[in-house]
């Protein structure tokens, strides 16, 4: 779909949404048209895209999310759950959301979870000034399309000093298409002063579907809140999908972020985190594992705009096949932000001849009294630990396999929630070399 | 049980054994001792099967089997064990994974059942209190973190339970405080047997006091020079290699 194509789908979806939505959404999707417009989709000249070619989104004739749902058996869904017990699940089809597939009751007082279009209508006040203020669509073409096309999605609201114990899931399931759909989801999160949650992301497709997810996040964390995130992508490995997080932390707020990638074709996610008073924190913990042609790029931003904020981040790849891994982690440290602490690594397996991936940190401090931290590594299994491993009777295969777990292990054992460190690790051991005897292992 | 004839084996090209003799016999305890750079550990990553470390010519045979035709994991499920020098620390990977994954290649191998996960369970227990080591090293990584006592303590631990007919001791004892020396030979001592050898690397006498070996040899510029009782080593102690070289 070319930019025209938006542009026209853009129109025949605007008249009849009129009704819908508040002006001011109208409003605000039409001013993000035009930033769309005006920028175009990136190519490869551009700085942030110069390893990710997003041609083939651009070919692709998608056809828009329609209102008549793609018929789902609830059978069939539940092999992509992930097993998490959880305070309400949301399951979107399509990017549409699926009431009957969906749970959304049993919140306790002070917690709002719901469907974007309904907290669109009804909670204009809480909306406005955070929608589209947090992710700067000046900086991406596609947060600008999320915009333009801001209709379906999830508001999480929690009032302050509310404690959800148990997790919001949200589940996006793109199905087999004749005609692969696009879609749009727009999360808006907003964690009131010493709040506590855990959201969890999770994008699954059916095999086959070629679908384009275009999905932002934007997140609020006012003093003292506490917001656990997980991105788990898995769609298919025909599948695209564009995807942002963008938070803003106040005082003592911390964000500790789990973004796994094992799915798509062609995936890029953009994490962009705002330390914007004192004593803020956030985790950045990612792993991605690419094989066949999956192309898998992550960049993330860290700006820490006042002093006495801290960002550890820890990323891991582990690319095989034909497949190609991108990282950028740019930590960008204001002048007056001192005694900030910002640490960053990113570590990559690569397991074949074939395969590729481009690191690249990009520090810029205009303090002085601060300590960062950065490194990079690119490599095969140790062949030390390889061997010790064969010599101790345990196969070529097994080892290997044995190693490639491990190496993901580091970025799974930060994940707080038992239940997706289990279903993770059974996911990704099913993905290694002699995967049958090392299920029975670890 | 194993018979080097004639070794020869280099590394990047340089020769470090050169012509080896040794046969063990079943039950035997034999102890290797020399200078360093003589060719002790070279000898042991050879039986191992390690990369890099070229025959260029003599055989070995395990058990009436060609040794070196043989890969690094099937030489340990054919009951040969190297306990290493300097044991790798594998972070992620549980010492419980690779008990489990090692016991069960050599049952597999020997065309046995799989051990049931709570029987395998008792066994590890068992093992883990003659090494005197806290179960909780079980749910640690390999070697991570661990000194260099427990790294060896653990070699031995691995070794009592997958049981090999022939363990390979390549420097067990160096960095080991006494204590430390007297658990890790009290492992040894307790892998003895009558179908099982044992073949002792080590640059001191020390070792022997704790772990008495049948015979023991010098080994010097990548031969084996001289051959003899236990009181070799102690002539050794008391005179050092450098007489006893001379006079070979």
């Amino acid at each position: 779909m070319s930019e025209a194509d938006y542009l026209e789908a853009f129109r025949s979806e605007q008249g009849s949404l009129g009704a819908q939505l508040p002006d001011w959404v109208m409003a605000l999707r039409l001013s993000a048209l035009g930033r769309f417009e005006r920028a175009g989709f990136p190519d490869p000249r551009h700085e942030e895209w110069r390893y990710t070619n997003i041609r083939p989104i651009v070919k692709k004739a998608f056809k828009p999310a329609g209102d008549a749902l793609a018929p789902l058996e609830v059978g069939v869904l539940d092999q992509h759950r992930l097993g998490v017990d959880s305070a309400v699940e949301l399951v979107f089809v399509n990017g549409r959301l699926h009431a009957g597939l969906s749970q959304m009751q049993g919140l306790p007082d002070g917690a709002v979870v719901e469907d974007l279009g309904t907290a669109l209508r009804s909670r204009g006040e809480t909306l406005q000034p955070l929608l589209g203020q947090i992710a700067d669509d000046r900086d991406s073409s596609f947060v600008a399309l999320s915009t333009a096309f801001l209709r379906d999605g999830v508001f999480i609201g929690l009032a302050p000093g509310c404690v959800l114990e148990r997790p919001i899931k949200l589940l996006f399931v793109s199905t087999r298409e004749a005609q692969p759909v696009v879609f749009h989801p727009r999360i808006l999160f907003h964690g009131g002063a010493n709040s506590q949650a855990t959201v969890i992301e999770h994008y699954a497709g059916m095999e086959g579907s070629a679908s384009f997810t275009n999905t932002v996040t934007e997140a609020a964390l006012e003093a003292g809140a506490r917001l656990e995130h997980y991105k788990i992508q898995r769609e298919s490995t025909q599948a695209y999908h564009i995807g942002s997080l963008h938070v803003r932390q106040m005082r003592d707020s911390s964000l500790r972020s789990h973004n796994v990638n094992l799915g798509g074709r062609l995936v890029r996610n953009d994490l962009n985190i705002g330390l914007m008073e004192p004593g803020a924190e956030v985790l950045l913990n990612g792993l991605f594992m690419a094989g066949g042609r999956q192309h898998v790029d992550n960049h993330t931003r860290v700006h820490h705009a006042a002093p006495h904020t801290q960002s550890t981040e820890e990323y891991r790849g582990i690319i095989d096949d034909h497949a190609r891994g991108v990282f950028k982690g740019r930590v960008l440290v204001d002048r007056g932000a001192q005694r900030i602490e910002a640490h960053q690594t990113s570590a990559n397996l690569v397991l074949s001849d074939g395969a590729e991936v481009d690191t690249k940190p990009e520090l810029e401090i205009y303090a002085d009294d601060v300590v960062c931290s950065h490194g990079a590594t690119v490599g095969q299994l140790d062949e030390q630990s390889l061997f010790y491993l064969r010599s101790r009777g345990l196969d070529d295969k097994t080892a290997r396999g044995l190693l490639t777990f491990a190496f993901a292990g580091e970025v799974i054992s930060r994940i707080g929630e038992q239940s997706i460190r289990d279903r993770l690790e059974e996911v990704i051991v099913g993905r290694l070399p002699d995967h049958q005897r090392l299920k029975e292992l670890v | 049980m194993l018979k080097i004839t004639d070794l020869h084996a280099e590394v990047d090209g340089k020769p470090i054994l050169k012509g080896l003799n040794l046969e063990v016999g079943s039950g035997e305890v034999h102890a290797i001792m020399g200078p360093n750079g003589s060719g002790k550990s070279t000898l042991c990553q050879v039986l191992a099967g390690r990369d890099g470390y070229q025959v260029t010519s003599g055989s070995v045979s395990f058990e009436g089997q060609d040794l070196l035709a043989m890969a690094p994991e099937i030489r340990a499920r054919e009951g040969l064990l190297l306990a290493f020098q300097y044991p790798v620390e594998i972070p992620g990977v549980k010492n419980v994974y690779l008990l489990k994954a090692a016991y069960n290649a050599q049952r597999e191998h020997r065309g046995e059942p799989e051990v049931d996960a709570f029987e395998f369970l008792q066994l590890l227990r068992e093992r883990t209190r003659i090494m005197k080591m806290d179960e909780s090293f079980l749910h640690r990584g390999v070697n991570e973190g661990f000194s260099g006592g427990e790294k060896k303590r653990n070699e031995i631990l691995q070794m009592l339970v997958l049981e090999p007919k022939l363990a390979l001791l390549d420097e067990t004892d160096s960095g080991l405080d006494i204590d430390a020396l007297k658990v890790v030979s009290e492992g040894v001592n307790t892998l003895r047997g009558e179908d099982r050898s044992v073949v002792l690397v080590t640059h001191y006498q020390r070792l022997l006091d704790h772990i008495v070996p049948d015979f023991v040899h010098v080994l010097s510029d990548g031969r084996i020079i001289k051959s003899g009782d236990k009181s070799l080593a102690l002539e050794l102690e008391a005179n050092g290699y450098q007489n006893v070289v001379e006079a070979a």
